[in-house]
């Protein structure tokens, strides 16, 4: 049965809710009239809904618990579908093929407003699998990712301002920018651990933001830099609907891109290395890892990532200002590693979907995005803390018994 | 048999007010399986983080020294990754494994530090860095192998029996390849059939020609395996000696029971 124990416990949430909401929930204040409505009765709505909701949690997580204890047994076949999908090459190389087909054949299907919308879709796809390197795969907490994403954005804005030079030549230089700078701030930052971490590179985030909207000289502050051109296509001239089009079809190839190299990465030395030293830095380093240069390794990948969507995005958008590189923007970044499951390639790419399609299409819900995310995370970290899709380990096969030199 | 392969000596660590180690001296020469025991809190597994460099030393000098080509290292204030590549390994007394990584990734992170594959080189999966990769899973399935974990080689590390954590740490130090094990009570917590399959494990081990220092309360597992003991007791060394020489000390008669048996 359920236990009184936890009763008391949703009780105290309960009363702790109420508290916490007081201020909004009841206090109403008139400024015209000049009175103060006490509403009441929502504070007893907000007790009795969080209480019914903590112990609604409760019950489930103690089901999941008993579940859980039945599973040892029978571990394969409870194994969740879209997992065993991945683990089989069989089916995930059509699988792959039909996606990539679909995301060909998008911009003829679809109008150029929803071409737009995917290409930004996708943008956060290449964002959070460049995040998920960091955060994900790698254990550090970032939460000032969007500084290198202002960084590449800035660099063919300026670059382009200043010296004409062109997409194609800035993608790359922008990216070894804010990879560069990911280095520079690596190097004091990355003796820190976790919440310090966290605080840090939050500090780090907003320091760059201020820059760029306090340095009129070198950023035009506030205002931001426009006109910036979009790609080129061999010197083509290219109307609005069908540069929109090659945009997308860049962004879809740096997926592809990403997806392969991050892939790579992550069944290699180094990614091991990542993952060893997100599980445990003291047995890491005692194995002979270098705790520094790994770290360091994965902070400028991740970088890499944020600094080629960055040219990308300014490209897109033809204009750039610090408004775009807010704290909100690594927020929703690290949502979708999250939501999407750490370290899971195709979980961040759903998540990226769901976070950046949702708010789109369900306009009415986009006025509460923040309140949602929130509410996502938390509901996640308790329910499903590895994300949608949590990572799949590689296995391997040995003959049985196999005669390598010992 | 002369040359000492670690030479420990007036070593010292302070925590604040605190001396954890008190000048203490310690030589392993090649090949032997020398035991560190004591009390409770004697500072055993603050001497292991000196040597492996997770603490730095308040005082004193660790010397370890490469049998085979003789090059001489001064551990102090070394990083834990560059002390491992010198050669010495170690396990942890609470069990440090990758704990959702497979067991054999966890034995491939111990091949780290003797291979070399980059990002462009994982990348591209030249032909070198295939080799090398096939070298590592080829490499840990052997170790697996000798410490008997062959058969879960795609199970996570969390799920395996505490005995088998236990094994599976020493495969890993393994993995490095070290001339130097130091096993930080590799027994605490197995019934008597593992200590007794660990006992054959770390005899096979020593056979292959990796000296090894262990700690361990266990005391039958000690006086059989052991050719050396050091005795600590409150952060001093106060005992040295053959099994016997140690079994039948005053000193260490007293530290184990107590102030009440006079010697
Ligand atoms: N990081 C630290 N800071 C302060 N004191 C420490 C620290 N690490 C160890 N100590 C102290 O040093 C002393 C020795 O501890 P240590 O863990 O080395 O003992 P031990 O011999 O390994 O004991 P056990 O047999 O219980 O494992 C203890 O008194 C402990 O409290
Ligand atoms: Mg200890």
């Amino acid at each position: 049965m359920f236990p009184v124990k936890e009763l008391k416990r949703s009780a105290l949430i309960s009363l702790w809710f109420a508290f916490l909401t007081f201020p909004i929930m009841v206090i109403k204040v008139d400024p015209i009239e000049r009175t103060v409505n006490w509403r009441w009765d929502n504070l007893f709505f907000v007790a009795l809904g969080s209480f019914v909701v903590s112990i609604l949690a409760k019950v489930y997580l103690i089901r999941k618990e008993r579940r859980a204890g039945l599973k040892k047994v029978s571990k394969a076949v409870t194994e969740p579908f879209v997992q065993r999908i991945l683990r089989e090459p069989r089916f995930l190389y059509p699988l792959s093929i039909a996606v990539l087909i679909f995301a060909i054949s998008f911009p003829f299907f679809f109008s150029t407003y929803q071409t737009n919308i995917m290409t930004t879709a996708l943008m956060y796809v290449v964002l959070g699998l460049g995040l998920n390197i960091v955060v994900g795969v790698a254990g550090l907490l970032d939460l000032g990712y969007v500084a290198f994403y202002a960084v590449g954005a800035y660099s063919y804005a300026l670059l382009n301002l200043h010296f004409n030079m062109g997409f194609w030549a800035v993608l790359p230089i922008g990216g070894l920018f804010a990879a560069f700078l990911g280095i520079l701030l690596g190097f004091p930052v990355l003796r820190l651990r976790g919440d310090y971490l966290a605080i840090v590179t939050l500090g780090f985030g907003e320091i760059i933001r201020l820059i760029l909207e306090n340095w009129n000289e070198f950023s035009k502050g506030p205002s931001g830099i426009a006109n910036i051109p979009r790609p080129g296509f061999f010197g083509m001239e290219m109307n609005f609907d069908s540069g929109i089009t090659y945009i997308y079809y860049i962004v879809v190839a740096l997926v592809v891109f990403t997806i392969f190299v991050v892939n790579r990465l992550q069944s290699s030395r180094l990614g091991r290395a990542w993952l060893a030293l997100r599980e445990d830095e003291i047995a890491c380093q005692a194995m002979g890892i270098d705790k520094t240069k790994t770290k360091l390794i994965a902070f400028s990948l991740g970088a890499f990532w944020a600094g080629l969507v960055g040219v990308i995005f300014a490209a897109k958008t033809t204009f750039v200002n610090p408004a775009s590189f807010t704290f909100l923007e690594s927020a929703i970044i690290l949502s979708i590693v999250v939501l999407g499951g750490m370290g899971s390639i195709v979980g961040v790419i759903f998540g990226a979907l769901i976070l950046i399609l949702m708010p789109e299409y369900l306009r009415a819900l986009s006025e509460y995005r923040m309140l949602a995310f929130g509410g996502i995370l938390v509901v996640m970290m308790v329910f499903k803390p590895d994300g949608i899709i949590s990572n799949v380990r590689r296995s391997y096969q040995f003959k049985k018994h196999s005669s390598t030199a010992e | 048999m002369s040359e000492v392969i670690l030479k420990v000596s007036g070593l010292t660590k302070n925590f604040g007010g605190i001396k954890a180690i008190d000048a203490v001296d310690l030589d392993i020469r090649p090949g032997e399986i020398v035991a560190l025991i004591g009390p409770n809190g004697a500072g055993k597994t603050t001497f292991f983080n000196c040597l492996t460099g997770i603490y730095t030393p308040s005082a004193g000098d660790i010397i370890l020294r490469d049998p085979k080509n003789g090059t001489e290292t001064r551990l102090n204030g070394m990083k834990p990754n560059k002390i491992t590549e010198k050669g010495m390994a170690r396990t942890f007394q609470n069990i440090r494994l990758f704990p959702t990584m497979s067991v054999l990734e966890n034995v491939m992170i111990g091949r780290h530090c003797r291979t070399h594959a980059h990002i462009l080189g994982a990348i591209f999966r030249n032909p070198a860095t295939r080799r090398e990769e096939e070298e590592i899973v080829d490499m840990s399935y052997d170790i697996l192998r000798k410490v008997g974990l062959h058969r879960q080689v795609n199970e996570e590390a969390r799920n395996l029996s505490y005995g088998a954590q236990r094994r599976l740490e020493i495969g890993r130090a393994l993995a490095t390849e070290p001339f130097l094990l130091l096993l930080d009570e590799p027994a605490a917590g197995m019934n008597p059939q593992e200590t007794e399959a660990l006992v054959t494990l770390i005899r096979k081990i020593c056979s292959e020609g990796h000296s090894i220092l262990l700690i361990e309360h266990d005391m039958k597992l000690v006086m059989s395996l052991s050719d050396r003991i050091f005795v600590m007791d409150y952060g001093k060394k106060i005992a040295q000696g053959t099994p016997e020489e140690v079994r039948s000390n005053p000193a260490v008669i007293k530290a184990y029971l107590g102030e009440d048996v006079d010697a």
